[in-house]
């Protein structure tokens, strides 16, 4: 398991972060997902060859949820 | 963010303007109410298109389509200036948290605006200046007055006053001079230095911390969480509940007109916005958490926050939590030649990182030739083996004599006695003593305070410690513990406490890992502490006074006052409104209020926590 931390671009509002939270909670092969409101900062562990997928998966959702929100490695 | 808010302000001064002007076409109502449309679709027309884009994903309950609902409604039932008027005030209430939000999330960003953007680097007998993370262990580096130092490392040229307050919120600038130690993120003030890099970027002080800080966010407070499933549940049933008033009185009641019923429901539906209450919440432990790192405190997560304003026991170990941690060599009694036995102590202490090694190696004063030095064995608790120059030496406390079955003359002095024996012969002793930190005493009486009980628990003597406890007045002391005792104690101490009191651990050193993680909070001092410490503690404090942490609790305090504040105040003017508009007294624009007005009043009480005074 290794901790992940992303940026999150465009999240104005704190309850829009907290449905996104629960969201990001189904995804079977993450763990410990949180979103900061306060720092923007999306973090949450998987394995390393989960990564790639697990971004996927997580970019599907918020495109789904909220299209205004971007990502940004960091 | 800024290119947004004043697009914001702009259709904000439009419809405003819209608005006035139209209060001057007294009797012309087409064209008033043209006016009033035109003002809606300025001010809102995001809000609308948003509401549209979450109907067709199935998400209702989102606050802009609740907004567009809320309004359109009152435009039907022909209320067209409450209609813009609410629109309006929603937009400027977002606008202004939003500007808030920001401004609290720089305050506190500024406080942790540590990292150094670049490192001038001498290269064959030339300054580049590159990346910090490019620069290698053993290359020298330039830092001019005014720069942040890069890269922990060791003076070679030069001496400067230092700003150390970004790590220890220490105001007072420190001197250094050639040989001297310096880390990443003090700032230089005066002078030019010349420092040798001992550690990398990814490995210096300012890299960790800022590692420290970014990852407190994942871990959230039971506020925070109860606050986001309460909002889950409040906004679905406050709209059902607005359908409900819609339908059923109007059928019910005589002569209930289905308008009058149907305004009361659109402010439900304004009402049942939950952002205000979501947003104050996790404001308010940013704020708690930005103002004890202004103070040098680190506190991992906002769960730590809420649980430091529980504190009912803390404990701590005492020889550099308490006590300076600098012991001295006060009398050295040997057998044979005093001299000898510092040195064979000190040849064999070399490697360790315990403080009483430090105090021998200083006394001794010599080059120490390491080479000569193998089979270094800590035993945790007691002492050191090593072999020096071909002797097995022991250099330890009474419990390693024992240990060896080594034949020794007990001491009587108060202070730490260090017992020598070389190839199996006792050697002699050596007086070590440690001094009380002044700041100690005024931490344990701010403790006394709030706290129900303060322990110290240490590996140290009996009468040492006796004396330590009791002129810090502390309410109980344990020593001669090995690091399982504490384990065990701390366990013990874990049952004394209430359901919701929570128990501090305070510490540094290797022997205090286990103890940290177990307690609810453990506390590392970042200065003397060891890096295994600051990464299993909750809490670091960068300096060395253990009063930061009597700072830290009443922070954690006022906090969790804000947080309950908060948290009534939105819950209770929500309720009020629904009240009163279902009663029909409320107007619309009290629903706004309820929703903006609240989340804006939360958001300033919670910057309140960033004013806080050091008590010390």
């Amino acid at each position: 398991m290794k901790n992940y931390k992303f940026k999150i671009k465009n999240l104005d509002c704190a309850n829009c972060a907290n449905e996104l939270e629960q969201s990001l909670r189904k995804i079977n092969i993450i763990e410990n997902v949180s979103i900061n409101f306060m720092t923007q900062k999306l973090t949450f562990e998987c394995t390393l060859e989960n990564k790639n997928q697990a971004l996927e998966k997580i970019r599907n959702i918020i495109k789904k949820e909220n299209p205004d929100i971007k990502l940004e490695e960091g | 963010m800024n290119r947004k808010r004043n697009k914001q302000l702009i259709k904000i001064i439009i419809a405003l303007l819209l608005g006035i002007f139209s209060l001057f076409l007294f009797d012309m109502e087409v064209y008033k109410n043209l006016l009033y449309i035109i003002a809606y679709i300025v001010v809102g027309y995001d809000v609308v298109l948003k509401a549209i884009r979450n109907i067709f994903k199935g998400k209702y309950f989102d606050e802009n389509f609740l907004m567009t609902v809320a309004t359109i409604g009152a435009f039907c039932i022909g209320e067209f200036p409450e209609a813009v008027l609410v629109m309006l005030l929603y937009q400027v209430g977002e606008l202004f948290q939003s500007y808030a939000v920001d401004k609290s999330r720089k305050s506190v960003a500024n406080l942790m605006d540590i990292r150094p953007d670049y490192a001038n680097v001498y290269r064959e007998d030339e300054i580049y200046k590159v990346d910090p993370d490019e620069v290698n262990i053993g290359e020298i580096i330039l830092v001019k007055p005014g720069e942040k130092i890069p890269l922990d490392g060791i003076v070679v040229e030069g001496e400067s006053m230092l700003n150390t307050g970004f790590l220890t919120g220490e105001t007072v600038p420190r001197k250094v001079n050639a040989n001297d130690e310096v880390l990443s993120g003090y700032i230089n003030n005066d002078g030019i230095l010349k420092i040798k890099v001992s550690r990398e970027f990814g490995e210096s002080t300012v890299s960790k911390i800022l590692d420290l800080v970014e990852n407190a966010s994942s871990r959230k407070s039971k506020s925070e969480n109860f606050i986001s499933k309460f909002a889950k549940y409040y906004t679905p049933i406050v709209v059902v509940l607005a359908v409900i008033l819609a339908i059923i009185p109007p059928l019910v009641i005589k002569d209930a007109l289905f308008s009058d019923w149907l305004y009361r429901a659109l402010s439900f539906l304004v009402v049942s916005c939950p952002c205000a209450l979501v947003i104050s919440i996790p404001l308010s432990f940013f704020g708690g958490i930005g103002a004890a790192s202004k103070m040098g405190v680190l506190i991992k997560g906002s769960n730590y926050l809420e649980a430091l304003a529980n504190t009912e026991i803390v404990a701590c170990d005492k020889t550099g939590t308490l006590t300076e941690g600098v012991f001295q060599v006060q009398k050295i009694d040997a057998i044979h030649s005093d001299n000898n036995l510092l040195k064979y102590a000190a040849y064999a202490e070399v490697f360790s990182n315990h403080p009483i090694s430090f105090s021998l190696k200083q006394a001794y004063n010599q080059k120490i030739n390491e080479k000569l030095v193998t089979k270094t064995e800590e035993i945790s608790g007691k002492g050191v083996r090593a072999l020096v120059d071909g002797k097995e030496v022991l250099v330890g406390n009474e419990k390693l004599m024992r240990e060896y079955n080594i034949k020794f003359k007990k001491s009587e002095e108060s202070g730490t006695t260090v017992y020598v024996s070389i190839d199996n012969e006792f050697a002699g002793t050596i007086l070590i003593a440690d001094k009380i930190k002044d700041n100690s005493y005024k931490a344990i009486k701010l403790f006394k305070e709030s706290i129900k009980k303060v322990v110290m628990l240490t590996g140290d003597c009996e009468n040492i410690s006796a004396s330590v406890a009791r002129a810090l007045n502390l309410d109980e002391y344990h020593a001669e513990l090995l690091p399982q005792d504490k384990v065990t104690l701390v366990e013990k101490l874990m049952m004394q406490k209430s359901t919701n009191g929570k128990l501090i651990f305070m510490g540094d050193g290797i022997n205090d890992a286990p103890v940290l993680a177990l307690s609810d909070i453990g506390v590392a001092m970042g200065g003397v502490g060891s890096d295994a410490a600051i990464e299993a503690a909750d809490v670091v404090i960068m300096t060395d006074e253990p009063s930061r942490l009597s700072d830290s609790i009443l922070i954690a305090k006022k906090t969790m006052r804000i947080v309950r504040q908060n948290i009534i105040l939105a819950i209770a003017v929500k309720l009020g409104v629904l009240i009163l508009s279902a009663l029909g007294i409320a107007s619309m624009w009290a629903a706004v209020f309820a929703d903006v007005g609240v989340s804006i009043l939360a958001i300033i009480n919670a910057l309140r926590i960033l004013i806080i005074k050091k008590q010390f």
